[in-house]
């Protein structure tokens, strides 16, 4: 984040702090912290709860968009559904919910240096490509009417087969989770 | 405001979920690090939709959504298998296909 408001500081004409930038701020860094804890909390039901913090992080993010149909869609699917499916995985795996047991794998030191080599190369590549590229300042929050035009238009096909998808794996995660 | 803001912000939960995947044990924390990413890509694409006015961005990002669902279902229930096999979620204990 550094090299961006080094950059803000040389296109002094436009101010930094304004209020939507202090909001991203604010949500980012929630949605950061809780991403790691996240994947470092022994406690599965905590990180369960680090998740909806996350996914409400984003949520926020897409009205700072001004995507309002994918911020209620994102906060309907993801916080309504697939986390309480993910707190019935908890339950039903009966996985350790205190801290006993040791959260990581041994070689952890592994991944955090795939992760880490990943950010300093999408960090280098982001900032060389789009360093200076700002958002347009009119932009106007985008209809549903408008994102339901495209979907069931030029989109349709795609949305079929999305919608036979969630049809395969809801049989398929009946045959695969059945006790028989 | 900066686009790379987003993308910055992307780019850092892409990384941390890739580190959740690669180094939890827990078989449903691990469901849980690929939703980071797969948020992380929803956020890029609001971002370039948000950028060049293009509509097709926010499809994508609800196909993602509805893609995410649909994996999370299958993974959980492959997850409730092994538990079932093994009576552990523990991804260490599941090496049955190792040669």
């Amino acid at each position: 984040m550094i090299p961006l408001f080094a950059a803000a500081a040389q296109n002094a004409n436009a101010p930094f702090l304004t209020a939507e930038n202090v909001a991203f701020a604010i949500i980012a860094s929630i949605m950061v912290f809780s991403a790691v804890r996240l994947v470092t909390t022994a406690n599965v039901v905590h990180a369960a709860f680090y998740l909806v913090s996350v996914l409400a992080g984003a949520a926020a993010q897409f009205i700072l968009l001004g995507a309002e149909f994918v911020a209620i869609t994102q906060v309907i699917v993801y916080i309504g559904a697939i986390v309480v499916l993910f707190l019935f995985g908890i339950m039903l795996t009966k996985a350790p919910m205190s801290g006993e047991e040791k959260p990581s794998r041994d070689n952890w030191i592994v991944g955090a240096i795939t992760g880490l080599i990943l950010l300093t190369l999408l960090g280098y590549v982001l900032i060389d490509g789009f360093g200076r590229d700002r958002l347009p300042g009119d932009r106007l929050p985008t209809s549903t009417g408008a994102l339901s035009d495209a979907i069931f238009s030029s989109y349709l096909i795609p949305f079929e087969v999305i919608s036979v998808l969630l049809l395969a794996a809801l049989i398929g995660a009946i045959v695969i989770a059945r006790r028989d | 405001m900066f686009l790379n803001e987003f993308l910055l912000l992307a780019a850092v939960l892409f990384c941390i979920g890739v580190y959740g995947v690669i180094s939890r044990r827990n078989g449903v924390l691990v469901l849980m690090s690929i939703e980071l990413i797969l948020n992380a890509v929803n956020i890029n694409l609001v971002a370039f939709s948000a950028m060049t006015g293009a509509i097709s961005g926010q499809v994508f990002a609800l196909f993602v959504i509805a893609v995410a669902a649909a994996e999370v279902g299958v993974g959980l229930a492959i997850v409730l298998a092994i538990f079932r096999l093994y009576r552990s979620v523990d991804l260490d204990d599941v090496d049955i296909m190792k040669g």
